[in-house]
């Protein structure tokens, strides 16, 4: 092809495409960009739900309000904590159930299917369901432990303040170990066959295979896993709100937030704390991206 | 290789896995089926069968009408971001532009980023649009998180695509237009599957909008429905019907699943690992 005519195309295609992303842009404009801006500034505002024209610019006491603020600073240490735990558990298990399924075995597609399953629930279903198994009086896993004489007593699972957050942990992982399992999986399946019939041929013991070829090999897949899973984590907000109902021990920074804005009625106080979960993600997200974790695309 | 030791390993691993991903929700549907005082017994399989459970949250209380909301504002959803991202994706997966990376890593974090931190803003979009207590609010609502999600997807899968059949139709002087929706888009059927059902599921699952932008129990969605079910006091929770509820929600949504689950394993990496 000529030059001249070459670069031409290359306009006009350049032009299709701006065209052919307008309408996606503009409605991520109306429907993230703009209330995400309003949020920004009701967060400098003393706006109340009742009256959301009639707030009055503030300046920074909102933020100095949630830093004073017992609660929002137990939300802050919840959220943190329960996204290290959680997604270090549901890493560790995902990469075993990983491993099973990479595994070439008679009635794997079982397993895979059993698996996909805590995934399919929705969230709110998963934390009712396990809301009644975890009951403090007719909760079946009590009788279980009971039964096993590992617990003497039934526990109060959701309502005491040191087990609430373990039962939240725990129905979370629940959910979303599938989830890191699946990314893993795939990650496992584009690992070069090659190292691994050089170390069976060689005899090398699995175990050692595993810690000195997949792990590595693997890496990347985990990185990349664990910081979606972090992300995700970082702004939990159905499972707590119905397990717990949000209580002192366990409340998030999205359901502290939330409380703020429509229990409270106070949109100024609710939408600086939104503001600061944004700020913290995208705090997250940037450390993820400068230590390399993911690649941007060429 | 494969030691004596290691293949029961593996299906005792296995089996363990199985009953801890499925035990909950057979949990629940035994649980569904007790009334009364059986519910509070522990019964691995119930001694007397009923279905009344499943009876009185379709009479006593709007389920079915919460069921048609569900799939009202999931299809809408769905269909809509679809229909933007087919475009969008063509242009971030074909076409080569400056600022396309930069497009595509701020699209990747508009998903990432908390509902929360737009709520009290979109509460007064929706209040604005007089779309408060609408199905229509929620399906406008629920594009900030659908439609990055379908114009990524759909992007990793439009520049798999073979570049071949692209350059022949340049060639042959067809349009932009044309070669996105004449020749990419029967190519792109599978993918398309595979991105709706993610979409559809996380629509269908979706609860902090839907509990906020909708107040009347007929114009609740599913999650919201379940979520604040109360029996007679607030203190007593009617468990056999919350769990006859979630059955009915989730037992279609798991043989969904299975059916596409290749699918849908593959849609979820796609947007992952390739990103």
């Amino acid at each position: 092809m000529f030059k001249g005519r070459s670069s031409d195309l290359t306009k006009s295609r350049t032009r299709d495409a701006w065209l052919f992303l307008m309408p996606t842009l503009v409605v991520l404009f109306l429907v993230a960009g703009w209330p995400l801006l309003r949020t920004l500034w009701f967060s400098f505002t003393d706006t109340s739900l009742s009256d959301l024209k009639g707030g009055q610019f503030v300046g920074v006491d909102n933020f100095f309000y949630l830093f004073e603020d017992s609660t929002w600073r137990q939300s802050f240490k919840n959220t943190v904590i329960f996204a290290a735990i959680s997604v270090s558990l549901e890493t560790i298990f995902g990469l075993i159930i990983a491993l099973v399924l990479n595994a070439h075995f008679k009635g794997r597609g079982w397993l895979r299917t059993a698996v996909l399953i805590p995934w399919a629930i929705p969230t709110i279903i998963s934390a009712k369901m396990w809301g009644w198994i975890l009951h403090d009086v007719y909760g079946v896993l009590n009788e279980i432990l009971i039964f096993c004489h590992i617990i003497k007593e039934p526990l109060a699972w959701t309502a005491s303040p040191k087990l609430a957050m373990v039962s939240v942990v725990l129905v979370d992982v629940w959910k979303t170990t599938p989830f890191m399992a699946l990314l893993l999986l795939a990650g496992l399946q584009l690992l070069p066959q090659e190292c691994f019939e050089a170390a069976r041929v060689d005899g090398i013991h699995p175990l050692r295979v595993f810690w000195r070829v997949t792990l590595p090999l693997l890496k990347p897949a985990i990185t990349v896993a664990v910081i979606f899973r972090s992300l995700d984590a970082l702004r939990i907000f159905d499972l707590i709100y119905v397990l717990t109902s949000g209580s002192v021990e366990t409340v998030s920074m999205s359901v502290y937030a939330r409380q703020q804005l429509f229990d409270f009625q106070s949109v100024g106080i609710g939408s600086a704390a939104a503001t600061l979960l944004f700020f913290i993600i995208s705090l997250a997200t940037l450390g993820f991206l400068m230590t390399g974790g993911l690649k941007q695309d060429k | 290789m494969r030691s004596k030791f290691y293949t029961p390993f593996l299906y005792l691993l296995s089996a363990l896995i199985i009953i801890v991903c499925v035990f909950p929700f057979y949990w629940a549907i035994v649980s569904s089926l007790k009334t009364g005082s059986d519910l509070f017994k522990v019964e691995f399989w119930p001694a007397h069968l009923t279905f009344s459970n499943f009876i009185e949250i379709f009479k006593e209380q709007p389920f079915g009408h919460n069921i048609l909301n569900s799939v009202f504002v999931a299809v809408g959803t769905v269909s809509i971001s679809l229909m933007l991202a087919i475009t969008a994706s063509y242009a971030l997966g074909r076409v080569r532009f400056r600022g396309r990376s930069a497009l595509l890593l701020s699209i990747l974090s508009i998903s990432m980023f908390p509902q929360v931190a737009i709520l009290s803003g979109m509460f007064e979009l929706i209040r604005t649009l007089g779309l408060y207590n609408n199905l229509l609010g929620l399906i406008f609502s629920y594009m900030t998180f659908t439609l990055p999600f379908t114009t990524w997807i759909l992007t990793t899968f439009m520049k798999q695509l073979p570049k071949e059949i692209e350059e022949a139709a340049i060639i042959d002087g067809a349009s932009t237009l044309t070669i996105c929706t004449k020749i990419f888009l029967p190519l792109l059927w599978p993918a398309l599957v595979t991105t709706g059902l993610l979409a559809f599921i996380a629509a269908w699952n979706e609860f902090l909008y839907a509990l906020t932008l909708t107040v009347e129990s007929q114009s609740r969605t599913i999650p919201v429905a379940i979520a604040l079910m109360t029996g007679a006091s607030e203190f007593e929770l009617p468990w056999g019907k919350i769990m006859a509820a979630s059955v009915v929600v989730t037992l279609p949504l798991i043989v969904l699943v299975l059916i596409f689950q290749r699918r849908i394993v593959s849609g979820l990496t796609a947007g992952a690992v390739k990103g």
